[in-house]
């Protein structure tokens, strides 16, 4: 019997009926990753025999007739800026390359506590700083549909991982577009949900209000069914959001948007940096969705061209703010510095000024630099404050669109996965791969990546669906209808 | 007009001192986890995830702080904004270990206020003193760093971190050492009294650095001296001795060197508590940018009308209002009320408590003036232990007051409940002490009078004091004999013969 790694749905059944065990699945993701790894790089830890001892103990529970949690047996692989007891959380960086969290994050927790099997640690941009995991301390992940492409980033691993059938779900985390644009890449489906509907707690910061954690998988169902054990409210993130969870397994199986208003975002179809496969998968799926009974609407937003702009000082201001606490001085890398170094400015300068060069990479220094820059005395009030305003004005552009439409609807990112270390000399180019998706992170918003068509060379193409915040419900209801209405979300990358 | 010099061969000048004043409040954990904030634990006991910055912790805002600020923003006549943010202050050091504190920038929760200083017995009038703000912030670990003997030689403890600060600014208002040091104990008072902090600075949970210069009358010119930021005071007394010091080293450096305020920028001198000098410690005060930049992690956190109004309703009296009424309805006279008030709520509830069985206020006041607060003194040890029970001592004071217990002999028993405890009976009972009815009165008079023939000789002849001798002879034979009444007694049954 083969295990069906590419469906969460699909091991749940088999589990539940007896036809496979815990054991079975866990080893076979094992075996599935040892076998992939070497091409992929996906993972910066895997878990092993913990992982087995974790699956005996499952079918135990099973056999007793015990209740068990929602991913009962399912592999799931978590982006490696969560933070995990048992697994390092090293955020792909030399700054903490050994580093144990003595504590699991919110999100861990629940997995933990619906029986997940946690697999492994997945590979990305170090502190989910990049857009195609090349910025990583482990090395670069592959693009499993095209060894020589990019997943995408930050969340590239996570990506990858479900990409290449080694686990059905995993967790990324989405700044600016970090789990839409992998998903994009890889064909995948992926999540980035309001902010404050997933706790943030335990999740290593890089810009604090715009980080989501969310959830990657095939299609919108299985990811519904991870969304619905993440999401909630949590004491322990003040920003963590008090509404009730909705049902978003029962939103995509109603796959419904007869009578549902989709705005189309005619300014980023019409955007010159879109490449004609993106488009061409847009208004595809204009077409499926106006024969499923939905009303098509033209959209267009006045402030986008500040989007990517506004991000790009945000981000880095709160990154240079959130990763000052790696300083040699408590945990992770410690460089003490040349002995030239520590006579001209002092041991504690040295090892600061040390242990923060030699533990960074360049795009992480490069954030550092431009958001300390940006906060300075002086500075702040023409970047950072102003920066501030123009979010609000995003946000109303957003809240002016939703006052027509229920959902919106548009391109992921500006081209299909590029190649391997061709936006490496370009930071200009790598960010504009945000183009289409930061709006969604500055005002707070949800959003899904969905797989969406293919381009000539068998690349997928995927669109994105945004709602007002904590309606993702009707996002799971469009993407169910997407996905029964279309096959882009079964294909899988050649073996 | 021209100001001349003085006999010490100065020109006249004004001391002009601002305070930031940092109090630890008093709550159970800290101010954005659960770690408890006691004082004295092991290094590094009283940490977790959240207070040490680790990788993906959140902080969450402890409501018995913003409670305890509130408080001490209405008691400080400080404006409660409708809401206030949390900013963080970026620098690297090591006992601050996620490389930022957070703070309040430009909404504090505290906004304008005044401390009123009420006057003095030594003739210093009444004096409002404005404040600027109290913003609450985090407080840092300690470090003991020694950069010297290498990074081998750092020893960090971070259980203060985090722990809840207010720190409350004073505009430059106070004109001299002693002002300084009469703000600082009002504030403690109010706060302690309040349990908003426990104010000690022994244990840091109050921290003052004063802010100094001079308005110097020079001739017919006004010199303004350059500012100095005085640190390291570890008690009122040091404040006072270090701004009276510092104010005069100005002097002299101005008189040396002519430095003003348009000179010679803002300098960070410390107290050397030893030497009773201040020392430069920052020659120029760099100006540190600190990036604020409001917390992402933390929400604003809304104070709507009805929760300061209920924290104001709850304030109950403040120790200005207590004076007033002591003074209005114990009739005590201001120094009297000054005093009983200063000392603190608790011995402010005790002498109600002693007043209120006494039934004389006056002379509770008194006792607990002279006995209670000496005996604390000289036993260094807190009214929470002191051994004797407001409502004993009370009946103690009743005897006094009803005549029926001498002064000496309600000493005696003072004595013994110290050393014993106990109830006023039981104390009496040990020490023998009964009412002496009128019989046993008779008796002893008839029996004094009959041993003593010369002294009834000497009474009649109108030397009253002679009876001195009987009532000394008296005690010895009953020590519980009131002198009073046995004078009354002897009198009489002299006139009668």
């Amino acid at each position: 019997m083969t295990v069906p790694l590419d469906s969460a749905a699909q091991l749940s059944q088999l589990l539940t009926s007896g036809e496979a065990t815990a054991v079975e699945v866990a080893q076979e993701a094992l075996r599935r990753i040892e076998a992939s790894e070497p091409a992929i790089n996906a993972f910066n830890h895997v878990a092993g025999e913990a992982v087995i001892r974790q699956a005996e103990e499952l079918d135990k529970r099973r056999s007793a007739g015990q209740p068990l949690g929602r991913l009962a047996g399912i592999p799931v692989a978590v982006k490696d800026v969560l933070c995990t007891t048992e697994m390092p959380t090293t955020c792909a960086s030399r700054m903490l390359r050994d580093y144990m969290s003595p504590y699991d994050a919110t999100v861990i927790a629940k997995l933990r506590a619906a029986d997940a099997l946690l697999i492994g640690k997945t590979n990305m941009d170090e502190f989910a700083m990049g857009a195609s995991t090349e910025n990583s301390a482990c090395g670069p992940t592959y693009n499993p549909w095209d060894r020589t492409r990019t997943p995408g980033g930050s969340s590239g691993g996570a990506a990858a991982a479900v990409a290449a059938c080694d686990v059905p779900l995993s967790l990324g985390s989405d700044t600016g577009g970090s789990i839409r644009q992998p998903a994009a890449f890889c064909g995948i489906t992926g999540m980035k949900p309001t902010y404050g509907r997933v706790s943030r707690y335990g999740l290593v910061a890089f810009a604090s209000s715009l980080d989501q954690i969310g959830p990657m998988s095939w299609d919108a169902a299985d990811n519904a069914l991870l969304m619905s054990v993440i999401a909630g409210h949590d004491p322990r993130d003040s920003t963590s959001l008090p509404a009730a969870v909705d049902d978003y397994s029962l939103a995509v199986a109603q796959a419904d948007v007869r009578g549902m208003r989709i705005g189309v975002i005619r300014d980023q179809l019409e955007n010159p940096g879109l490449d004609d496969d993106a488009r061409q998968a847009v208004q595809a799926a204009i077409d499926v969705f106006r024969d499923a009974g939905a009303e098509l609407i033209d959209v267009r937003f006045q402030y986008s061209r500040y989007w990517v702009p506004t991000y790009y000082i945000i981000a880095p201001c709160e990154a240079s703010s959130n990763l000052s606490r790696y300083d040699g001085a408590h945990y992770g890398f410690r460089s003490l510095g040349t002995r030239e170094v520590v006579q001209k400015f002092g041991p504690l300068m040295a090892m600061y000024c040390h242990s923060r060069d030699d533990g960074f990479g360049p795009e992480v220094k490069r954030r550092i630099m431009l958001g300390t820059y940006a906060l300075s005395e002086g500075y702040a009030a023409k970047y950072y404050t102003k920066a501030l305003s123009v979010r609000r004005l995003i946000r109303q552009d957003y809240d002016d669109a939703f006052a027509k439409v229920d959902i919106l609807l548009g391109p992921v990112t500006p081209t299909p996965a590029f190649r391997l270390g061709e936006k490496m000399d370009d930071p200009l180019q790598m960010y504009l791969c945000d183009l289409f998706t930061v709006g969604a992170n500055l005002a707070g918003l949800p959003a899904l990546a969905v797989p969406a068509g293919k381009t000539a060379d068998a690349l997928p193409v995927g669109i994105q669906l945004q709602a007002a915040p904590l309606h993702e419900p009707a996002l799971y209801r469009a993407a169910g209808a997407f996905q029964q209405a279309t096959e882009h979300h079964t294909r899988r990358p050649p073996q | 007009m021209t100001a001349t010099r003085d006999d010490h061969g100065r020109f006249p000048f004004e001391t002009i001192i601002g305070l930031e004043v940092h109090v630890q409040l008093k709550t159970v954990s800290k101010l954005f986890c659960r770690c408890s904030t006691k004082f004295g634990a092991a290094p590094n006991t009283q940490i977790c995830p959240v207070c040490l910055g680790l990788p993906g912790a959140l902080p969450v805002i402890n409501q018995q702080a913003i409670e305890l600020s509130i408080r001490a923003g209405l008691a400080l006549n400080c404006r409660i904004p409708e809401f206030t943010k949390w900013d963080r202050k970026q620098y690297f050091y090591p006992d601050l270990p996620k490389g930022y504190q957070i703070s309040q920038y430009d909404l504090p929760i505290c906004a304008e206020g005044y401390l009123d200083l009420p006057e003095t017995d030594t003739g210093e009038a009444a004096k409002r003193i404005g404040l600027f703000r109290a913003h609450l912030e985090e407080d840092a670990g300690k470090s003991m760093h020694d950069e010297t003997g290498g990074l081998t030689q750092s020893r960090i403890d971070l259980n203060r971190c985090g722990t809840p600060l207010l720190e409350i600014v004073t505009k430059p208002d106070l004109r001299s050492a002693e002002e300084a040091r009469r703000f600082l104990l009002e504030l403690k008072l109010l706060l302690t009294h309040l349990e908003i902090s426990d104010c000690e600075m022994q244990e840091g949970s109050l921290r003052v650095d004063a802010n100094v210069n001079l308005h110097i009358s020079a001739g017919n010119q006004k010199v303004v001296t350059p500012i100095v930021e005085i640190k390291n005071m570890n008690s009122f007394r040091a404040v006072e001795r270090a701004i009276g010091f510092e104010s005069l080293r100005q002097y002299d450096e101005w008189e040396e060197t002519g430095a003003t305020i348009q000179t010679v920028s803002k300098r960070t001198f410390g107290w050397n508590d030893v030497r009773e000098q201040t020392f430069v410690q920052r020659e120029k005060e760099e100006s540190a940018d600190y990036r604020y930049f409001p917390d992402p992690d933390l929400i604003p956190v809304a104070l709507p009308a009805e929760r300061v109004d209920a924290i104001r309703a709850a304030l109950g009296e403040l120790p200005s209002q207590t004076r007033t009424r002591f003074e209005t309805q114990y009739q005590l006279k201001p120094y009297d009320a000054d005093v009983i008030v200063n000392q603190g709520p608790t011995l402010v509830r005790y002498f109600e408590a002693v007043a209120k069985v006494a039934g004389d206020a006056k002379r509770t006041s008194a006792w607990i003036q002279q006995d209670v607060m000496r005996t604390l003194k000289e036993q260094q040890c807190e009214l929470n232990d002191f051994p004797i029970a407001a409502p004993t001592l009370g009946q103690l004071l009743r005897k006094v007051t009803e005549g029926s217990l001498d002064n000496a002999r309600a000493r005696d028993v003072f004595q013994y409940l110290l050393r014993h405890g106990g109830t006023l009976d039981e104390a009496t009972k040990a020490l023998g002490i009964e009412a002496v009815d009128q019989s046993e009165l008779d008796l002893l008079c008839d029996r004094l009078l009959a041993e003593n023939a010369k002294v009834i000789d000497d009474v009649r002849g109108g030397k009253q004091q002679a009876l001195g001798a009987l009532i000394g002879q008296a005690k010895r034979i009953n020590p519980n004999v009131n002198p009073g009444q046995l004078r009354q007694r002897l009198l009489e049954k002299i006139n009668a013969v």
